[in-house]
């Protein structure tokens, strides 16, 4: 085994990320207080660099470092998405921190690294790799999710995660450590090469892909592995519960889909059928449980577990088609339920106090222009043509025809029409009922109106003109 | 030019919705009803150049962008515009127009008036979406996006619970029905490989192409025809699904004139019409179509025969003719179910308005029975709302005879159960005579039955409330004259108008001369016969109703209770749900009697959803264990 | 003779005991430990494996996942701290504050 050549743009992204976070939290000392919020800008830039340097990025395809690394268009569409996700939370968070009196910069250096670590995440041939770059994410989002340090709901919300997610990490590792055993290799072709002979032990392979499987549903919140979910979402801070509710998730589903139709397409008669169960779960369990929940936190966590079904159904398809509107739809998702949380960030107010949904009543008359910015949110998440949820759903669902998925294609337009209802409950507060609150107090700050605007764009332009994109996604899902 | 046609509202709606708060009523009105005037005089405009075509260029197609590509997949940004859509267009804006003007004396004093206003616009646009877009997607964005509209129209006094209630309840039965439209288009995609209208359609002469597997071309095509009669139900209150409309009656007067009776309700009609090619090759689905029509139009109407709210009886009566245009649709008769649909829109925005008339002179009361002798405070609102009850009760020559006729025929000409349709039908229509002339009879005639301490000043309307009326009246008068059919010496315009556009299915055995006549002369009878049975009972003995509601006591309170199908929905669906579950669901049942949520399904979900979440303990040794259960499952399946 | 075999037994049966650990004890610092065992079963599989096949990478895989379980139990120690601070408890059945 000779040492690998080394390509620094191959890896660009992921270093210029690391890099900037560590500049932040070195630099945090000599930032007076008022200034602080510079090192927010300064990691937003680090984003917009790390989103340039896809290009060179881009030109620099197949696999690097011993085959650990690869470059292709899915790998690439991914990061455009996980730097999306990490610029609009830049921007929801830094008001949001002044706001709560939080005001320490190395939030953004988790932030980066924890992108830093789905960046690897997307990259990664060798299931070593993902595991590293699980744990750079994970690890960094256990401490986001406790950044409220002297709230109780926050430190609760930190310590079910990483309880739960160390839980399920060990179940990863030991998957891995099976497969190692009956394949001889960590590296996802080497795997798929030896599963094609006939000497492996089929029992042992299944066993560990089935502990595989376990750990990365429990990362994207599939049913019955989604029970830290809700919990979690509500105590941790609002901004970061957007994040997690989209960045990891999309991580997840990066490495689900990888491993899966790279390294076990051979044992796909096993694997195609369990994830047909669970999408088919976790459509009805968070679809059905979201109707009944007072808090918005916690109706948008419920929420995110039922898209999170309806991308496990474009999995359940098993072809391009899937892959590429599963793609689609991680990136209308983030940017619609992104925008949604910013929206909550900024009605929850001091301490993230008014989170219910009654607390949105009136808001369409005292404060028209926010009350339409947020509906379009929640229209778009409940898939309503003409935004970026109806295409999304539309396009996941073509595929599972297309694969004879009848059932959960039904299962899923069944589900499509619970979730009107607690979606259309939040603007029937907004436009239906009498004001008791002015919103007097509801600040509206630069960088919110900014990520604001990125995700209603987005949300829109996907929306009504999803075609560019989605070619985007069918170059990407092709391998 | 066509594009102008909708994008002059959604500007209006936008100008309203965003800047409304700081404008003037004065603005606020000439942008929302400038906007739909525009919009009348262009599509006057783009109708008369289709006129002008030659048939062989039509439909007129125009596709602005392609919406989504996706492999062979495609769905355009597009319009079309041919003879059924000209129509509706034309229906649309002008009906449109004239309730725009009558809202801004209508609601002048209302708050929120800016955005009652952007609404309206708002659905203006989508309802012009969804009659000129060029397939079934676009169609949908249309059809969602009414459904929206007049959901926040409904609940627009949402300050009262029961109109909120009301706006919720509509909106949950028509997912119900959009479901079926979903399920529809996602049929039509795996059958046809596409989603346009003229492409479907051309490829429907090649059965051989799209039998699908176990179906066979056939069962296919009646698949997708019932599941998208399953959407028009909805859209268009058939029953089962028109429980919701009634109670929608909660919103503003011109709204019910709008959306609930001229145009939204009638989208279910307008689809059916344009999807006759696909229905032309299932006989099975169009029976379905033409018996729930039939039945409908009889079960509402004899609903209508006791209620008291004036409203009320106008909503079911809505519910009734739709009926009637669904058993036209049904036999086949696609141009008289559209004819109908015309006619209808003029005469009952007409009687909605002037009972909106009524209402605002009354001061809110809508109660039949307090009021009476209007006849002489409010003389132009007589005037006009007598025209409409002749014209909807179908006595010659106003616009209700021909249409109605022309749908009564159609079904005595259909193959299947004809005769018996009919009969249903003219039955309903004698019902329809006897509960409008009720209607009448109780309210403008008889001498008042409010006192001067109840209602302070009963006064006649304004000219912006009366203007819409006397228009609408003339049309009520003319429209008829579009359709004389050949039996009665004219040739039947609008059929040989419809005829390229709606697939008319060639009928074989049509009656003879003399069996037309007699028909139309029964048909005519029945109606004078349901007015002189109002006659009898309401004015010459007003004893004998109450008479009469004491002897058949049960029958009469069936009826008057809507034949108990609320309580019906609440007690199939509701009550096992409640048996089965009882303790944590006891406790959804009583959070659902406070919120006063939704019925039937809606309480399904939030039962199954309240018993759920308690799989979320809050403890993370729950959750460890559930992952552990899940991680088993998982596993042992793996291992099979 | 210890074979393989033996090895992958001893890595499952302490993984399991760490199952166990984490679904009935209710000392959080416990739970962290049964956690930290679980890690360890799948370094006894690593190494084993590593050894059968005569391959260097399980080794390396074993250290990476020693320094991963040291930063997670360094932040894990964190978030336990900071709750203490707020309220003063080990047990974890009385973290209920979210639930449904």
């Amino acid at each position: 085994m000779n040492l690998a050549t080394i390509n620094i743009a191959a890896i660009l992204p992921t270093l210029v990320l690391s890099v900037v976070g560590i500049v932040v939290m070195v630099a945090e000392p000599f930032v007076g207080e008022q200034k602080k919020s510079n090192l927010g800008w300064l990691a937003f830039a680090g984003t917009l660099a790390a989103m340039l340097s896809l290009v060179p990025m881009a030109n620099n395809r197949g696999q690097w470092y011993s085959n650990l690394w690869i470059v292709d268009d899915y790998d690439v569409f991914l990061d455009f998405i996980f730097l999306l996700i990490a610029a609009i939370t830049i921007l929801t968070s830094m008001d949001f921190l002044r706001r709560e009196e939080l005001n320490h910069p190395e939030f953004y250096s988790l932030l980066l690294f924890a992108t830093a670590g789905m960046l690897m995440m997307a990259a990664s041939n060798e299931l070593v790799m993902v595991f590293l770059g699980l744990e750079i994410l994970s690890i960094a989002t256990y401490v986001m999710a406790g950044f409220r340090r002297a709230d109780l709901k926050s430190n609760e919300s930190a310590l079910k995660y990483f309880l739960l997610g160390s839980f399920s990490s060990a179940f990863f590792l030991y998957g891995i450590a099976l497969i190692f055993g009956a394949t001889g290799s960590t590296n996802l072709l080497a795997i798929a090469d030896a599963l094609r002979s006939s000497k492996i032990q089929i029992s042992l392979v299944s066993l560990s892909a089935a502990l595989i499987l376990i750990a990365l549903c429990f990362k994207v919140a599939v049913a019955p592995f989604h029970v830290w979910t809700p919990d979690v979402y509500e105590g941790a801070p609002t901004p970061v519960t957007g994040f997690m509710s989209v960045g990891p998730k999309a991580a997840g589903f990066a490495v689900l889909f990888r491993v899966f139709l790279t390294a076990f397409p051979s044992i796909e008669d096993r694997w195609g059928s369990a994830i047909w169960m669970v999408a088919a779960l976790t459509m009805i369990l968070g679809n059905v449980i979201a109707v009944v929940q007072p808090n918005i936190k916690r109706m948008l966590a419920y929420s995110s577990i039922a898209h999170a079904g309806y991308v496990a159904v474009a999995f359940a398809a098993t072809s391009d088609r899937g892959v590429s509107a599963a793609l689609f739809y991680l990136l209308a998702y983030s940017l619609m339920n992104l925008g949604a949380f910013a929206m909550v960030t900024i009605i929850s107010r001091k301490e993230d106090k008014l989170v219910n949904v009654t607390d949105y009543a009136g808001l369409g008359s005292k404060r028209p222009g926010l009350a339409a910015v947020l509906s379009l949110f929640m229209l778009s998440l409940a898939g309503v043509p003409g935004t970026a949820g109806f295409a999304g759903k539309f396009f996941i669902f073509r595929a599972a025809l297309e694969s004879r998925l009848v059932w959960l294609a039904i299962i899923g337009v069944v589900t499509t029409v619970i979730s009107f209802y607690y979606y259309l409950s939040v603007i029937v507060q907004m436009y239906m009922r009498e004001p008791h609150d002015e919103f007097s107090d509801v600040r509206l700050c630069g960088s919110l109106k900014f990520a604001l605007v990125i995700s209603a764009a987005g949300t829109l332009y996907l929306g009504l003109l999803p075609t560019r994109v989605l070619d985007w996604t069918t170059t990407a899902a092709l391998r | 030019m066509l594009w102008l046609i909708p994008i002059l509202p959604l500007l209006g709606a936008a100008l309203n919705g965003v800047f409304g708060k700081r404008l003037s009523k004065t603005l606020i009105t000439s942008i929302a009803v400038g906007s739909v005037a525009l919009s009348f005089l262009v599509a006057v405009r783009e109708f008369l150049t289709m006129l002008s075509l030659p048939e062989s260029q039509l439909p007129i197609l125009t596709d602005y962008f392609t919406w989504i590509q996706a492999g062979r997949f495609q769905a355009q940004f597009g319009f079309m515009l041919d003879h059924l859509s000209g129509l509706m267009i034309l229906i649309v804006t002008g009906v449109g127009f004239l309730i725009h003007v009558y809202s801004a004396g209508y609601m002048a004093r209302e708050e929120g008036f800016y955005r009652y206003f952007a609404y309206l616009n708002l659905f203006v646009f989508f309802m012009l979406t969804l009659v000129l877009a060029d397939n079934y997607l676009l169609m949908f964005v249309g059809w969602e996006g009414v459904g929206l509209c007049s959901y926040l129209l409904i609940g627009f006094w949402f300050t009262r619970k029961s109109a909120a209630d009301a706006g919720k309840k509509a909106f949950i039965v028509n997912r119900v029905g959009d479901f079926g439209f979903i399920l529809a288009i996602m049929l039509i995609y795996w059958t046809f490989e596409r989603i346009d209208f003229q492409g479907v359609f051309s490829r429907l002469g090649e059965a051989s192409d799209f039998a699908v597997e176990p179906l066979g071309s056939v069962g296919v095509l009646t698949a997708i025809g019932l599941l998208l009669f399953l959407g028009a139900a909805g859209k268009s209150a058939q029953f089962p699904l028109y429980v919701w409309l009634p109670d929608a009656m909660e919103g503003p007067t011109p709204v019910s004139a709008l959306i609930h009776a001229a145009t939204m309700v009638t989208a279910g009609v307008y689809m059916v019409a344009r999807s006759a090619a696909i229905y032309n090759h299932a006989p099975g689905a169009l029976l379905v179509v033409a018996v729930v029509g039939a039945f409908t139009a009889i079960f509402a109407a004899s609903i209508g025969l006791v209620q008291t709210d004036i409203k009320r009886v106008l909503a079911y009566s809505t519910v009734s003719q739709l009926g009637y245009m669904f058993l036209a649709c049904g036999a086949g008769a696609y141009a008289a179910a559209m004819f109908h649909l015309m006619t209808h829109a003029f005469f009952k925005a007409l009687l909605f308005l002037a009972a909106g008339s009524v209402i605002h002179g009354m001061g809110g009361i809508q109660d039949i029975r307090k009021m009476g002798g209007l006849r002489r405070v409010m003389p132009w609102t007589h005037k006009t709302f007598l025209v409409g009850t002749l014209a909807i009760a179908g006595i010659p020559p106003l616009a209700g005879f021909f249409s109605k006729d022309a749908a009564l025929w159609a079904a005595w000409n259909d193959a299947n159960y004809g005769k018996l349709l009919w009969l249903v039908g003219v039955i309903a229509a004698s019902f329809t005579s006897f509960y409008m002339f009720r209607l009448l009879i109780l309210t403008f005639y008889g001498s008042p039955c409010y006192t001067e301490q109840d209602v302070h000043h009963v006064h006649e309307s304004p000219n912006s409330i009366l203007i819409p009326l006397i228009v609408l009246a003339a049309c009520s008068i003319v429209a008829g004259f579009a359709g004389v059919p050949p039996v009665l010496g004219g040739d039947n315009h609008i059929q040989q108008f419809l005829t390229p556009a709606a697939h008319e299915a060639k009928s074989e055995s049509l009656g003879t001369t003399a069996v037309e006549l007699t028909l139309m002369a029964i048909s005519t009878g029945a109606a004078l016969a349901g007015a002189g049975l109002a006659y009898l009972f309401y004015v010459v003995r007003p004893a004998l109703p109450e008479r009469l509601s004491v002897q058949a006591h049960s029958m009469y309170s069936i009826m008057l209770n809507k034949y108990y199908v609320d309580e019906i929905y609440d007690s199939v669906v509701v009550w096992p749900v409640v048996r089965m579950s009882g303790e944590f669901l006891w406790k959804f049942v009583d959070a659902f009697m406070i919120d006063g949520a939704v019925n039937g399904i809606g309480r399904l979900v939030r039962g199954s959803g309240a018993g759920l979440r308690h799989m979320q303990s809050g403890y993370v040794r729950t959750y460890a264990g559930w992952i552990l259960l899940g991680g088993v499952l998982v596993i042992a399946w793996f291992l099979k | 003779m210890v074979t393989t075999f033996h090895y992958l037994l001893l890595g499952a049966a302490l993984f399991t005991i760490g199952v166990i650990g984490v679904l009935t004890r209710r000392n959080i610092m416990i739970i962290l430990m049964s956690i930290e065992l679980m890690m360890n079963a799948v370094n006894i599989n690593l190494i084993a494996f590593s050894n059968r096949l005569q391959q260097v990478t399980g080794q390396v895989f074993a250290i990476f996942v020693i320094t991963v379980a040291a930063a997670e139990a360094a932040v894990g120690l964190g978030i336990v701290i900071a709750m203490f601070k707020n309220k003063e408890t080990m047990n974890i059945n009385e973290i209920d504050l979210m639930k449904w």
